[in-house]
């Protein structure tokens, strides 16, 4: 049972991971980063480090994730229907 | 068939790893670069604390009546790792600061675009001519079109 748990966290992991690279518009890609973070939050936990997930989830997942998108809106790259890919 | 549980998180990690530094070199935005170099670090966190990971033992806890004969996770790799997570997060916030000031100073975000311009700016304060070979080509097209160098070769 452990064993389809860490098969489905580590897919999981491994796919947001990839839409990070891959998705167009930066905020999806910061939220995928932050999915990310939760995902290894929870694989922490199965490895029975719970101090690491219990920051990795707050800091890595939340305050992160603040700080990326505050710099993407102050940076003027907050576009949500953005199609095409690298707008710099 | 059941894949043993370290391999499939050490395959996972490296995985993450692999995916964060080949997305650094392959990406041109380079705020991208930052979120792929936060992926590459969360990779890299999973893999220390894999390093003390065994399947029989129990969370570093002292509670006072742990059981004869069962033993911790090695707790020194997770301290590692709580400090690490926050540095990441203070390194990631100055690499925003950075973009910020770089988005200001040159108006992109684009790798090669601000390369050029790196260049260009270091040559114009050094006072010197751009380096560009003589032998570059004019034009879009490099070599001359198939027919009229055969032509050219075998009259």
């Amino acid at each position: 049972m452990t064993e389809w748990l860490a098969l489905i966290l580590v897919v999981m992991m491994l796919a947001a991971a990839l839409a990070v690279v891959l998705v167009p518009n930066l905020v999806g890609a910061i939220a995928a980063s932050s999915a990310v973070s939760l995902v290894v939050a929870v694989i922490f936990v199965v490895l029975r480090a719970p101090d690491v997930a219990m920051t990795e989830a707050a800091v890595g997942a939340g305050l992160s994730a603040a700080v990326l998108g505050l710099g993407v809106r102050r940076l003027g790259l907050w576009k949500l229907n953005e199609g095409k890919k690298d707008d710099a | 068939m059941p894949i043993p549980l370290d391999t499939l998180f050490f395959a996972g990690a490296l995985g993450l790893v692999a995916i964060g530094v080949v997305g650094m070199l392959a990406s041109r935005h380079l705020f991208r670069v930052l979120l792929c170099l936060g992926l590459a670090e969360a990779g890299g966190n999973l893999l220390l604390v894999l390093s003390g990971y065994r399947w029989d033992s129990v969370a570093p806890i002292l509670t006072g009546d742990l059981p004869v004969g069962v033993s911790m996770v090695d707790p020194v790799p997770q301290a590692l790792v709580l400090t690490s997570i926050v540095i990441g997060v203070g390194m990631e916030a100055l690499a925003v600061a950075l973009l910020i000031r770089i988005r200001r100073a040159y108006g992109t975000l684009d790798g090669h675009a601000l390369l050029a311009r790196l260049r260009e700016d270091l040559d114009e304060r050094l006072g010197v001519a751009p380096d560009r070979s003589e032998d570059l080509p004019k034009g879009h097209a490099p070599f001359p079109a198939p027919a009229a160098k055969e032509q050219e070769v075998n009259p």
